[in-house]
């Protein structure tokens, strides 16, 4: 089995607990929420780092986003990745699921010479989890989504366990693939901080550099737009505690619940 | 823009994508079926149901039942289990032949597995895990309701010049439709040509457990990291009260219930008209999976628990004699 070269898309993403929608403007306020880099793809930087101990090869990270991503690439150099691109650039800003797909599936050609696309199954921003199969078709590789658990069979062929309806499959896909993680698959090592001094910087990438046609990328090449923007309505909650010994609320429960239920 | 297959101007009528297993209809395809005959209505034009599978032609007797105008089926041998090359393949081959303005699939796992390489090779618009579709009033666009960041942020979205315009919809967010076994309709085989190497996916394993489907449930009775295991007064408790057992993340990945009942971000997101929590403590991750709910109670017994902020009734006690109370009141009012 010959080494395994990666590439893990992550994205840096607001904190979701953190953003609000502006009532006066209906636009997203994200300017007072921290980031972070999306969970998900935490666990899949875990993943193509566990492969590389395993098969040896190199673990790259890839990520479209404005300057500001560039040291939450850093935290996963210190992780142990080998190096790290980040696709800046205004021209990117906007993009729907079709032109970030087709943005990230330019960059992963530009690093050049990989055999698996690891990605998170979903941001917590946006939540299509649309986006790493639409890499896996520009690129006309082989997917993998919402994957559990991952293995290189003695054939070169990737073995995933991933989430169906109901329960799980078991699928085996050449290489190259790309791959969707479940959240919460694996625990995510700590930065070793050594590491962190020393790691090579990010590579900054603009729409210049991937030699494409920018009418293909951020707003203007995405065919949806978004029409409204609102705050989801929280349903306000009585908050009526029972008073009494266990037993007593018990009862009382019981007689509440037979009401509601009309049992 | 990347420019579409085809725009507005050549496309026309309302698809719905059928997911099967076995020849079984998905809920969700069927609650597509529901909500699409009457957009089908709304805009004068057909419904029809995109059924690729082996031995599948029951399930398109069910769908027009349902409300499909139109069946296309596409049956192969090698179509017994899905696979993302053979469904994208047969889909976009059936889709740039007939041009439909509109196509909807359910966002389960192997539907948004299909949705998002499907969009890509169709180069068109896909909305993805929808709480709501409607027509856009003037334009007749598509009108997808999304949420974002955990689950405080809508947004509508539409696709203008590509078409079809696609969306994936959350099972559960509209109601199954009764069935008329006496609706006419039309089923039509569609040729497929598939080889074996064509389908680079091989399966090596499949487990499925039939039954539980907790996004249609009335009743959920919900255990967290409280029931410390135990998980028998709240089956009972579901049991009594005709509803299902949900369970928190930390409850699966302790092993101590399967994950078709995990409720949250990460699980299933759930509509019941009342969610009895028990014993979980009520992060955004898990309440995202039950803030519709049209009553929530809560049992637990850290008074901080931010459960008791979303719920309506609050017990703030010890799990097990509350539970026991309640199963022995509500055991002896039923004969």
């Amino acid at each position: 089995m010959r080494p395994l070269d990666t590439v893990v898309c992550v994205k840096v993403v607001p904190k979701p607990e953190e953003v609000s929608v502006d009532p006066e403007t209906r636009t997203l306020d994200r300017a007072r929420a921290r980031s972070e880099l999306n969970p998900p793809d935490m666990n899949a930087i875990e993943m193509a780092l566990a492969l590389r101990e395993r098969h040896g090869g190199t673990v790259s990270l890839l990520s479209m986003g404005p300057p500001f991503a560039a040291p939450y690439l850093q935290v996963g150099l210190a992780m142990g990745a080998d190096s790290a691109y980040l696709l800046s650039d205004r021209a990117f800003a906007g993009a729907d699921t079709l032109a970030t797909s087709y943005t990230l599936a330019k960059g992963i050609e530009k690093i050049g010479g990989w055999d698996l696309i690891l990605c998170g199954e979903e941001s917590s921003d946006g939540a299509t989890g649309q986006v790493p199969q639409g890499i896996a078709e520009w690129l006309g590789a082989s997917q993998i989504t919402f994957a559990t658990s991952l293995a290189v069979r003695a054939d070169g062929r990737l073995v995933g366990e991933r989430e169906i309806r109901g329960g799980h499959e078991v699928i085996a896909v050449p290489l190259p693939a790309v791959v969707s993680v479940k959240l919460g698959v694996n625990e995510p090592r700590f930065m070793d901080m050594e590491r962190r001094h020393s790691a090579a910087p990010v590579t900054v990438w603009g729409a210049g550099d991937l030699g494409v046609d920018p009418a293909w990328l951020g707003f203007e090449g995405s065919p949806t737009a978004v029409g409204a923007v609102w705050q989801a309505r929280t349903r306000e909650r009585r908050r009526e505690f029972l008073e009494g010994t266990p037993q007593e609320k018990g009862r009382l429960l019981a007689e509440r619940l037979r009401a509601l239920l009309a049992l | 823009m990347i420019p579409p297959a085809y725009g507005p101007e050549v496309a026309s009528g309302l698809w719905v994508y059928l997911e099967q297993e076995a020849g079984r209809l998905e809920g969700v395809a069927l609650e597509l079926l529901g909500r699409g005959r009457e957009l089908a209505a709304q805009k004068g034009t057909a419904l029809t149901g995109l059924l690729p599978g082996h031995q599948v032609q029951d399930a398109a007797r069910v769908a027009i039942a349902h409300g499909a105008d139109h069946v296309l089926v596409a049956d192969h041998p090698l179509l017994a289990a899905y696979s993302t090359e053979a469904w994208t393949e047969i889909a976009a081959r059936l889709i740039l032949e007939r041009k439909p303005e509109t196509l909807l699939l359910g966002a389960t796992p192997n539907g948004r597995d299909l949705a998002g390489r499907l969009a890509v090779r169709l180069r068109t618009g896909l909305t993805a895990d929808c709480t709501g579709l409607a027509w856009e009033e003037g334009t007749g666009l598509l009108l997808g309701e999304v949420t974002g960041f955990g689950g405080g942020v809508m947004a509508s979205i539409k696709c203008a010049h590509h078409r079809p315009q696609m969306a994936t919809v959350r099972p559960g967010i509209f109601p199954l439709p009764p069935p008329d076994p006496r609706r006419a309709g039309t089923i039509e085989e569609v040729s497929v040509a598939l080889s074996p190497e064509a389908l680079k996916a091989e399966v090596l394993r499949r487990v499925r457990q039939e039954g539980v489907d907790i996004t249609r449930a009335r009743v959920i009775v919900a255990g967290g990291r409280g029931v410390k295991g135990d998980f028998t007064p709240l089956t009972e408790l579901a049991r009594l009260l005709g509803g299902e057992v949900g369970a928190s993340r930390v409850a699966c990945d302790l092993g101590w219930i399967g994950r078709d009942r995990q409720i949250g971000q990460t699980g299933f997101v759930t509509r019941p008209w009342l969610a009895l929590v028990c014993g979980i403590s009520g992060a955004t991750q898990f309440t995202v999976g039950i803030k519709d709910a049209e009553q929530i109670v809560a049992i637990n017994s850290d008074p901080d628990a931010p459960i008791f902020e979303d719920a309506d009734l609050c017990v703030m006690d010890d799990l097990f004699p509350v539970l026991e109370a309640l199963i022995a009141e509500l055991q002896r009012g039923t004969p």
